[in-house]
């Protein structure tokens, strides 16, 4: 359970104009405390959260991106030397908010496995080949529509120490800040219909109704014909619910 | 149009492939005058340094004003040009993070009051669903008497996990350990 800031009302604001307050999750993220995944035993902390109202820094957040990006950041075959082995795919979408509008010039940053399953990290000890053409990471800027777009190999699948015969479903790790602090989006990307989901606790620590939002679509439409098929996934990250705000923010 | 928001999922043993910034752990320029340095350890519940976690920092400048559209009051750059308010650092093997940072002004609270000043924290790491949230706030602050968010954290104990320690030497270090669990467990907080 949550308790709540008794002294401090749903609300409250600074003097001066109304803040946003950002849409609260419910139904929607996995529970902290959640023992088939081993890792959160000694992680996940036993006291329920407090719940903060949006005060000013958490309806503000980095912008930053565009000067720490190249184009070049968003294709993951191109480098090193020569390509890397596996299935190219693009994997492309939109950034919207819940109210339902594009979330613009916003950096997302990517890393995945390798199409053997295998990431380029000291602490990964599966016994499958390193690709000398892959290092497994990527960053892009939504455009002005938040639209994105990544060509990559498709990962594979990997096993882990969670439980006997444990295997990750393929998945890419996505990292999203949005406008403000309160936006800020760590999560993963799956495939449609892997075979994998029902025995990944991390895949199935979100809520059941929720899961599916994690899984990309395949697009015909959208392969490059004779060299990539494409995945695409959009991301929905919190939106305000303030109208005042909306006011000032357009004066600003 | 509304549309359904996407789950959070933890980012897992490898989150150094893709997160970390050379320059992520300095929000402003090494060598700034005044610049201050946080340092601390993340621990889990069995006492073990965590290793493998990265920690966020985003907080206002010394003006208390950010640099944003999302502030009623209106965005302004602040006075240092490299401050970008914004940091990143991995955890080493022993568990620290450094941030390097100037020291955030107060801000305007709810009700006519004041927010002292604190710095915005995000915790990710493997084990972790979702990012924890916690506050940075400095000792030796009066401000933090009448700060909303410490005064609705009733136990002293549990508000003390919030309060950064003043290191010994020159003036301008500071010691913020996180505690994912156990006695000292810091207060953490849905946002
Ligand atoms: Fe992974």
């Amino acid at each position: 359970g949550k308790s709540s800031l008794m002294t401090i009302g749903p609300s409250a604001a600074p003097t001066g104009p109304a803040l946003a307050s950002y849409e609260r999750p419910v139904g929607v993220n996995p529970p902290l405390d959640y023992p088939a995944y081993r890792s959160t035993a000694r992680r996940a902390p036993r006291r329920p959260l407090l719940v903060m109202p949006h005060g000013l820094t958490e309806v503000t957040g980095p912008l930053l991106g565009r000067e720490r990006v190249i184009a070049a950041d968003a294709d993951l075959t191109t480098q090193h030397e020569g390509e890397p082995i596996g299935e190219r795919i693009i994997v492309t979408g939109r950034v919207l908010d819940s109210d339902g509008r594009a979330v613009p010039d916003t950096l997302i940053e990517i890393w995945q496995a390798n199409a053997a399953g295998r990431y380029r990290h000291r602490a990964d000890q599966h016994p499958a080949p390193l690709d000398p053409n892959f290092t497994g990471a990527g960053r892009c800027m939504t455009d002005s529509e938040g639209r994105y777009r990544f060509v990559t190999i498709k990962p594979g699948a990997y096993p882990w120490q969670n439980h006997p015969n444990a295997w990750r479903a393929q998945h890419i790790h996505f990292s999203l800040f949005g406008r403000a602090f309160t936006q800020r989006l760590v999560t993963q990307m799956f495939f449609p219909s892997d075979p994998l989901f029902s025995q990944d606790p991390i895949f199935n620590s979100t809520p059941g109704a929720a899961r599916e939002r994690m899984i990309s679509r395949f697009r015909l439409d959208l392969t490059e014909p004779d060299w990539a098929l494409a995945y695409e996934w959009d991301i929905v990250l919190r939106g305000r619910r303030a109208a005042v705000f909306e006011a000032s923010e357009e004066r600003a | 149009m509304t549309a359904l928001l996407t789950p959070s999922q933890t980012a897992g043993p490898y989150l150094a492939i893709g997160l970390p910034w050379p320059d992520g752990p300095f929000v402003v320029a090494e060598g700034t005058p005044g610049a201050i340095t946080i340092t601390g350890v993340v621990w889990d519940g069995a006492g073990e340094p965590v290793h493998d976690a990265l920690i966020e920092t985003w907080q206002a400048d010394p003006d208390g004003r950010f640099d944003h559209p999302g502030d009623p009051r209106g965005r302004r750059r602040p006075a240092e040009p490299s401050f970008r308010g914004f940091g990143r650092c991995l955890t080493a093997p022993n568990g620290s993070y450094r941030i390097v940072t100037l020291k955030p002004g107060p801000l305007p609270g709810p009700d006519g009051g004041a927010e002292a000043p604190h710095i915005d924290v995000s915790v990710f790491a493997r084990g972790l669903l979702d990012r924890l949230v916690t506050r940075i706030y400095f000792p030796d602050e009066p401000a933090n008497r009448a700060d909303p968010v410490l005064r609705a954290v009733a136990d002293p104990g549990r508000r003390a996990t919030l309060i950064a320690a003043a290191q010994p030497g020159p003036p301008g270090g500071f010691r913020f350990d996180i505690h994912l669990q156990g006695d000292q467990e810091t207060v953490f907080f849905d946002v």
